[in-house]
């Protein structure tokens, strides 16, 4: 006989502490944004980065997916996962296509 | 800060007449529920995928939104992540078995969660004011004529991908929002929300004008309305706190969406003046 238990002990202020941080990461957005210190691609690597990271603090505290059983976490985590690899390789290809412009003006792909 | 601790029910097997234990070691509610959040996160990653594949393919891309949008968008970034705390702090009262607080705390999700929509709400109109429209598809909402010049007007007609990508990716995640208030109203509240959220609906046909893009939409509130009341009707019972966990998950999967919505969609689309 052995017991399944989930029972953890966690204090409120952990939660208080990934509150501030992900106002903080936040904050770091908006700056790196509005500023615009990168160019635009390095730009989106740098906001998704962030955008991970902060995912990972609200799914792992907020969500309490940290304090889960290991089965659950990595079964979750590893198909959503799986699935956006998927997306990525049928979307991104295409993204980069390129076409001669209509008219030879206006949109131009690929650039 | 007073120390609290989250318990989960112990499960245990092997003993004459008792179940077996979850394959996850979780209630099923809340297994079912991380089902329905892996499925609901690929149907926002497919949206996404879809607004980076325009953001890459047009070139240039529209770089509408000014200090005053981006200001507002992180008011909404921090209403909501205030909501998340506010949603934990009511889990750790269900847990204490105190009512009063999960209510408290749960009233107070649902205050910031409603102040996103309102901020979201009023940006969305100023923006259509300004003339960022789907070309054809305002005029079904009965949207006013916004203005035909200026800088959002011929956005919308050289690069209409860009208010297509916009209206789509954040009205789906509003309607989210909204679902997540009444969802948090119904546990928190119980039968007693249902009188509530049916005054906010009249009140809300009543005010918003017949010109206004909410003017139909905001007729999901009666439809929130008629759901809520069936499953409260049908499950008349007291939530405990597996329920206000459960609907904790699903309130922190709507913040976790708006992470990844904030810096794609507005900071990659920002105009330094």
């Amino acid at each position: 006989m052995h017991d399944v238990a989930t029972a953890h002990d966690d204090s409120k202020g952990q939660y208080f502490w990934v509150w501030g941080a992900l106002l903080v990461l936040t904050a770091i957005e908006v700056v790196l944004g509005y500023k615009q210190v990168f160019s635009p691609v390095r730009m989106l690597e740098v906001l998704l980065i962030l955008s991970v990271i902060k995912s990972a603090l609200i799914i792992g505290y907020f969500m309490h997916l940290k304090f889960e059983t290991a089965l659950m976490r990595w079964l979750l985590v590893m198909s959503v996962v799986a699935c956006f690899i998927i997306m990525y390789f049928f979307f991104f290809p295409d993204a980069d296509r390129v076409q001669p412009p209509p008219n030879g003006v206006g949109i131009v792909q690929g650039s | 800060m007073a120390e609290a601790t989250l318990e989960h029910d112990a499960v245990q097997h092997g003993l004459p007449g008792a179940y077996e234990a979850p394959l996850f070691g979780a209630y099923s509610k809340k297994v079912g529920m991380w089902l329905f959040l892996a499925s609901d996160s690929l149907t926002f990653g497919a949206l996404l995928f879809a607004f980076s594949y325009n953001r890459i393919y047009t070139n240039p891309w529209p770089t509408p939104f000014h200090a005053e949008s981006i200001a507002n968008a992180t008011v909404m970034t921090a209403c909501l992540l205030s909501s998340s705390l506010t949603m934990v702090l009511g889990v750790f009262a269900a847990q204490r078995h105190d009512r009063a607080w999960t209510r408290n705390w749960l009233f107070a999700t649902m205050i910031f969660g409603t102040a996103f929509i309102v901020l979201h709400g009023m940006e969305w109109s100023k923006l259509i004011g300004e003339g960022l429209t789907v070309p054809g598809f305002m005029s079904l909402l009965g949207v006013s004529a916004p203005s035909s010049s200026g800088e959002l007007a011929e956005i919308s007609k050289n690069v209409p991908q860009f208010p297509q990508a916009f209206f789509g990716l954040t009205a789906m995640h509003m309607l989210h929002v909204t679902i997540g208030v009444i969802y948090l109203g119904v546990i928190a509240f119980r039968k007693w929300f249902l009188p509530a959220l049916a005054l906010i609906w009249i009140a809300c046909a009543f005010l918003i004008p017949a010109g206004n893009v909410f003017h139909y939409p905001v007729h999901v509130l009666g439809l929130g309305l008629l759901l809520a009341a069936i499953i409260v009707f049908l499950k008349p019972k007291d939530y405990d706190a597996h329920d206000v966990e459960v609907c904790g998950l699903y309130w922190h999967f709507v913040d976790l969406v708006w992470m990844f919505i904030f810096p794609l969609v507005y900071l990659m689309s920002t105009k330094v003046s």
